[in-house]
């Protein structure tokens, strides 16, 4: 691998120049076509409530408008959702969250379908709504039973422990936040077919979804994205709404059309993280060497399935983090609210399912006095056992050397020590220094959607064209996977050209989620690639005189018996030759397998590790609070490109921060959320990011033959971030004198801060009064 | 009078003739022109997609300021020059830097990133880039390559448009119809007066930062406005006698050190009101007229005593700033008055005057609490107290109770524990999505604890603070 040209390179974003000169072209930057129409959705006021009537009379009447559309109009099923069959285009006759689209209007301006949208008449009759995680509790309202995961007797070993702790933990949402908002742009096509560009992750899923509300086959429906304006899992399932109402609008009127969200409608309209409330309880020796754990995760799904069974499942499959349980009981409850629909988020349910481990680990330290790190590293994967609660068995970890290795580089014990002196003398001001490690299993969990295509053409002057099914949401899939194909080929990377995903070029694809996009979309790029490569090598052979597998591609050029041509000029041979110069590549991953009626299997092909170490501050006076350095060493493999990859975990890093710390989901008691815009939900700022950040690469091969032994990165970043979380814990804790263990809910605003640092200090007997 | 914008974009001058005069230069820029590189991430001012830069003829020079497009109305160009990420050609200095250090992801922020660095690029003494670029929000990067990026641009020469300015400079004021909607830009502040008296129900605008989200996120149709923009006696700063007088129009950006100067809290203050963008085009002026109940300033000039000048017709009356907000949404301003200037004494050479700030994230956002304090402490004893909260009530409003409960008390911590119990009868604060009622509360009194323990010289603020030492 040291002898590559191309893949392991820090090469830059193949729009990176685009971006920055504003030429990236987004949806809503395409030329408007003539002719184009404006939708607005209309929304429902009410959590739940049946629909009396809905009398569209006077929107139909409004300046401008063209067509508007409610449930009665769907031709084929009035159902956007990804699995279940739960989520109505347009709600009929039942509305299930503030929010929810129950018409859609089509205009000549935006503004004028956004003025008739509101002279809509709606008769609601109230019906009572569940809103809140402890609504859904007291109704009993699920999406689906209680999973459960054991692995031995957790119960009987927690009784059994020299010691018990338990302890809950409340987890709020997080909001998506691209910066580009949903939209679709939909143009009618001959025969009733239709073209959707869609900002998505999931073009197929799209397509399907288009197909479905409009009756039409597959084949009548095509998805194309080139870009997103940011993803995080938010335009996974949930852009199909918006595709599906443009599509029928076009369709129906013969004009093309568009549906742009904003902000506001944005935030309120589509699904966000799950919040979480876990109860854990552990059983423990003197050494905090963990017996059994047991983990309740309550989650708050929405009105709808989504794809919340397989993100609890996430959760529940990281409710270990990298640490081995000798025996565990993980139950989850899917409750079903009458709120927005949540969905896929960076993690997956994994952040979650890691915190209430991460908690209980630092409650033992606490309990038992000795530093957090020595119980973490205590419980580790490799030392402590390999034996997942699902049955898979976690080879050869490399948590404890990674580890040490950043407890090194971080110099953690000496600013643990630094910061208990410092905290010793001052009063007002607390710090807290954590390491948390990661482990993130790699593979979706439902094993059939492992798979990849590809599609490659070599023209005849060299030129190659790449398309695949995994779409750039600015995670740099597009470059690496560009960088896979001109490696094999032996051509500079400027000789391949990155095209639009589309579902006409790559079909049946999956989306560009659990961090698979280069693993899959890498590797089935390169199946195609080395199709046309032998095809090539074959007539190169004939040229040369030598066995094929004698023919080198390399610098743009094919050696070979001491000859060679070029690149261009073999692309030439071949064509002249009547050889096809065009492949379809697949992948589908290996080893992998899940009985999901058991949960036992092996899910992953492998994992993705990390750890990271954070330092915070907090006032104990006003609950403001900082991350003042982060030191991380994360798994990449052998990185495809160092520059995406480091991208992937800075981000991820502090997209996880704002999570734990400043962005906060606030529904009132009606069900509506208050937080719809970024004057009100808080995401990071630069000032946010800690002054200082020192990012390294445990630099090992993936032991799995991925693509170039590289390890995807998209997610497991993002819990790093938990490190900061655990050290505002421990700040509070300082705050009561470490006699007590805080009771800190995440995110940690400065109110939740404030709170916990009041109650540690009740707790422990301490006064907040002033010279106390 | 003129019923066209005059504006320059890219070295020419650009004439829109019967424009909606509440049209978004967002909108503008993206569907009129078809310069897509400026993006709507919030169009609210928060998230900085939509970052242009607008400048000013300063002399015989150009004062460039990074803004907000997407609540900028059109009209707000007229007389000055318009730069877009299009304007920089792809291979500028901020545009190089940012590919290099991978500046850029999804790249839906970039654009407006980029600009947000020029802008700063043209700045004598730039802020850190931390503070230029509190008003751009990314998603993706976690903002370490670009803050590299901004580290690493270094300027260019850069041909500004100072002839096509002064061409503008001799245009007579705008006055527009557009469907029986009307924009005013009086010159003078007698025009401004008269043109007031005559449309009561006009809607006057200074920065946009708030009416322009009436238009983006309320969708309400303003059928006059009166812009204060161009009256250049709203953009002075001046000493009088009374204290530091700024006039209506004087954005925050070129009143921060004049405030600095006054007290180093104010200068901090304005640092986190906002982000640059939203300070190159806001106004203490219109922070204090629109009565909201979290303003960030008003609290903070209720302690010193602040006046406001308001005008009507060819009078002038003072009010303390205290008495100008009635109730939540009702201010002591007549039909045809407006806030000519606020008056801001300078904080007594031996007082303890300390302003506080809480929110959930430092920059750019709106405060759940906001606090001022103007003490004036003589032998260990409270002399008096002017005391007001933001974010405690309906309105901006000084906490009687609680500055009863020092004045001619020991300053001790026996006397700011009675005062603090004296807040609860001052305020009933409400929960809501920036903080719980109960929070407020909580926070406040330990605001006055925090200024105890301050003024005794022991430092007591994460903002400043970095990673311990070993």
């Amino acid at each position: 691998m040291s002898d590559a040209r191309v893949v392991h390179r820090p090469i830059k974003h193949d729009s990176a120049e685009k971006h920055v000169s504003g030429q990236a072209l987004y949806i809503d930057d395409i030329p408007e076509p003539v002719g184009l129409l404006h939708l607005h959705l209309g929304q429902s006021q009410r959590a739940h409530a049946r629909i009396v009537s809905l009398d569209l009379t006077a929107v139909r009447a409004a300046p401008g408008v063209v067509d508007v559309i409610c449930a009665s109009d769907i031709p084929g099923i009035n159902d956007v959702s990804p699995v279940a069959g739960d989520d109505p285009l347009f709600a009929d006759g039942l509305v299930q969250y503030v929010g929810q689209a129950l018409f859609a209007v089509a205009a000549e301006t935006l503004d004028l379908a956004r003025a008739a949208a509101t002279l809509a008449n709606v008769t609601y009759e109230d019906l009572p709504a569940v809103v809140t995680l402890a609504d859904a509790r007291a109704a009993g309202a699920v999406i689906e039973p209680a999973q459960t995961m054991r692995l031995g007797d957790a119960d009987a070993a927690i009784a059994a422990a020299p010691h018990q702790l338990e302890g809950r933990l409340a987890i709020g949402g997080q909001d998506h936040f691209y910066l580009e908002g949903q939209i679709a742009l939909a143009t009618p096509r001959e025969d009733g077919d239709v073209h959707v560009w869609s900002s998505t992750q999931h073009p197929t899923e799209i397509q399907h979804n288009v197909a479905k509300v409009l009756g039409l086959r597959g084949h009548a429906v095509t998805v194309e994205v080139r870009r997103m304006g940011g993803g995080f899992g938010g335009k996974e399932s949930q852009p199909a709404l918006f595709a599906a109402a443009a599509a029928l609008i076009a369709v129906r009127t013969g004009r093309p059309a568009k549906l742009r969200l904003d902000r506001d409608d944005d935030m309120v309209m589509t699904g966000k993280r799950h919040d979480f409330e876990t109860a854990w309880s552990v059983g423990f020796d003197d050494a905090g060497k963990l017996t059994g754990a047991a983990f309740d995760l309550a989650s708050r799904c929405g009105y709808s399935a989504d794809l919340s069974m397989a993100i609890n499942d996430r959760a529940m499959f990281h409710s270990d983090n990298a640490y081995a349980l000798p025996t565990a009981r993980i139950v989850s409850h899917r409750f079903r609210t009458h709120t927005v629909s949540n969905t896929a988020f960076r993690g997956f349910g994994g952040p979650q399912g890691m915190l209430g481990i991460e908690r209980a680990l630092d409650a033992v330290a606490l309990d038992l006095g000795l530093d957090p790190l020595d119980v973490r590293k205590a419980n580790l994967y490799g030392l402590a056992g390999d034996l997942t609660p699902y049955g898979q068995r976690v080879e050869a970890s490399p948590a404890l050397a990674l580890i040490e290795q950043l407890e090194a580089s971080s110099d953690y014990r000496a600013r643990r020590a630094a910061i208990a002196a410092w905290n010793a003398k001052n009063r007002w001001l607390k710090r807290g220094i954590a390491l948390t490690p990661v482990k993130f299993g790699i593979s979706f969990t439902a094993t059939h959607l492992n798979q990849a295509a590809a599609l490659i053409h070599v023209y005849t002057d060299g030129s190659i064209l790449l398309n695949h099914g995994g779409t750039e949401m600015g995670q740099g899939l597009y470059v690496k996977v560009a960088q896979v194909v001109a490696e094999a080929f032996g051509v500079d990377l400027d000789r391949v050209r990155i095209t639009a995903t589309t579902t006409d070029k790559a079909p049946n694809t999956s989306a560009t989620a659990a961090s698979s996009g280069s693993d899959l979309n890498g590797m089935a790029a390169l199946d195609a690639a080395t199709q046309i490569k032998g095809r090539m090598a074959g007539v190169a052979a004939e040229v040369f005189g030598v066995p094929a597998d004698q023919v080198v591609f390399a610098d743009n050029t094919v050696h070979g018996g001491g000859q060679s041509m070029t690149f261009a000029e073999l692309a030439k041979k071949t064509w002249f030759n009547r050889v096809s110069l065009s492949a379809a590549g697949f992948y589908r991953t290996p080893k992998i397998h899940y009985d999901r009626a058991a949960h036992q299997g092996r899910p992953f092909l492998y994992y993705a590790w990390g750890a990271a170490v954070s330092e915070v501050i907090i006032d104990t006076l006003t609950g403001e609070n900082r991350c003042l350095r982060a030191d991380i060493l994360h798994d990449c493999g052998a990185s495809l490109n160092p520059a995406i990859d480091l991208g992937q975990i800075e981000g991820g890093f502090v997209q996880g921060m704002g999570w734990l710390t400043t962005e906060e989901l606030v529904f009132d008691d009606q069900g509506a959320l208050k937080t719809h815009a970024p004057s009100t939900y808080k995401i990071p700022t630069a000032s946010d990011r800690p002054g200082v950040m020192n990012i390294a690469f445990w630099d090992q091969p993936n032991a799995e033959p991925t693509i170039h032994r590289s390890k995807a990165v998209g997610e497991p970043p993002l819990m790093l971030a938990i490190s900061v979380f655990s050290a505002l814990t421990q700040a509070v804790a300082a705050a009561g004198d470490n006699r007590v263990m805080p009771d800190l809910d995440a995110p940690a605003t400065p109110e939740r801060v404030l709170m916990a640092v009041d109650d540690v200090r009740r707790r422990a007997g301490l006064s907040s009064e002033l010279g106390a | 009078m003129r019923d066209a914008v005059r504006f320059v974009l890219d070295g020419e001058i650009r004439t829109l003739s019967d424009v909606d005069p509440t049209l978004t230069v967002l909108n503008l820029l993206r569907y009129d022109l078809r310069r897509t590189g400026t993006k709507e991430g919030c169009a609210e001012g928060d998230c900085g997609a939509c970052t242009v830069a607008l400048g000013e003829l300063d002399g015989d020079t150009v004062k460039w300021r990074a803004v907000n497009a997407c609540i900028l109305f059109a009209p707000m160009l007229d007389g000055k020059a318009l730069k877009t990420v299009e304007s920089l050609g792809g291979d500028h200095p901020v545009q190089t830097a940012m590919v290099e250090h991978h500046g850029s992801q999804c790249g839906f922020c970039t654009p407006g990133i980029v600009m947000s660095l020029w802008a700063r690029g043209r700045d004598d003494a730039p802020p850190p880039a931390i503070d230029s670029l509190a008003g751009n929000l990314c998603r993706c990067t976690g903002y370490g390559p670009i803050l590299a990026a901004a580290e690493a641009a270094e300027p260019r020469d850069e041909a500004d448009p100072v002839a096509a300015l002064k061409t503008l400079a001799g245009d007579a004021p705008l006055a527009l119809t557009h469907k029986e909607r009307r924009w005013f830009a009086p010159r003078t502040l007698d025009d401004l007066a008269n043109l007031f008296v005559a449309h009561p129900d006009a809607v006057i605008l200074a920065g946009a930062t708030d009416v322009g989200l009436w238009v983006t996120k309320q969708h309400r149709t303003l059928d006059t406005v009166i812009a204060l923009g161009d009256v250049a006696e709203l953009k002075m700063i001046g000493q009088t006698p009374a204290g530091l007088r700024i006039g209506a129009g004087v954005r925050y950006s070129d009143a921060l050190s004049a405030l600095a100067a006054l007290h180093p809290d104010l200068g901090e203050l304005v640092r986190r009101l906002g982000s640059v963008q939203v300070r190159n085009s806001g106004t203490i002026g219109g922070n204090i007229a629109n009565g909201s109940p979290i303003g960030d300033m008003p609290p903070a000039l209720i302690a010193l005593g602040a006046t406001l000048v308001l005008r009507s017709g060819g009078e002038t009356r003072d009010l303390p700033l205290e008495d100008y907000f009635l109730a939540y949404g009702k201010q002591d301003r007549r039909p045809g008055e407006f806030v000519e200037a606020v008056v801001i004494p300078a904080p007594a050479a031996d007082s303890l005057y300390r302003v506080f700030k809480l929110s959930k994230r430092f920059d750019q956002d709106i405060s759940a609490i906001s606090a001022g304090f103007a003490l004036t402490i003589k032998d260990g004893r409270v002399e008096n107290a002017r005391i007001a909260f933001g974010g405690m009530a309906a309105t901006p409003k000084r906490a009687g109770a609680c500055e009863a409960a020092l004045a001619g008390r020991p300053w001790s911590e026996a006397t700011i524990a009675a005062a603090a119990a004296a807040l609860e009868q001052d305020f009933e604060p409400i929960g809501d999505m920036r903080a719980s009622a109960a929070y407020r509360m909580a926070a406040a009194k330990n605001l006055l604890r925090k200024l105890f323990v301050e003024a005794g010289g022991e430092r007591a603020t994460v903002l400043n603070a970095g990673p311990v030492d070993v």
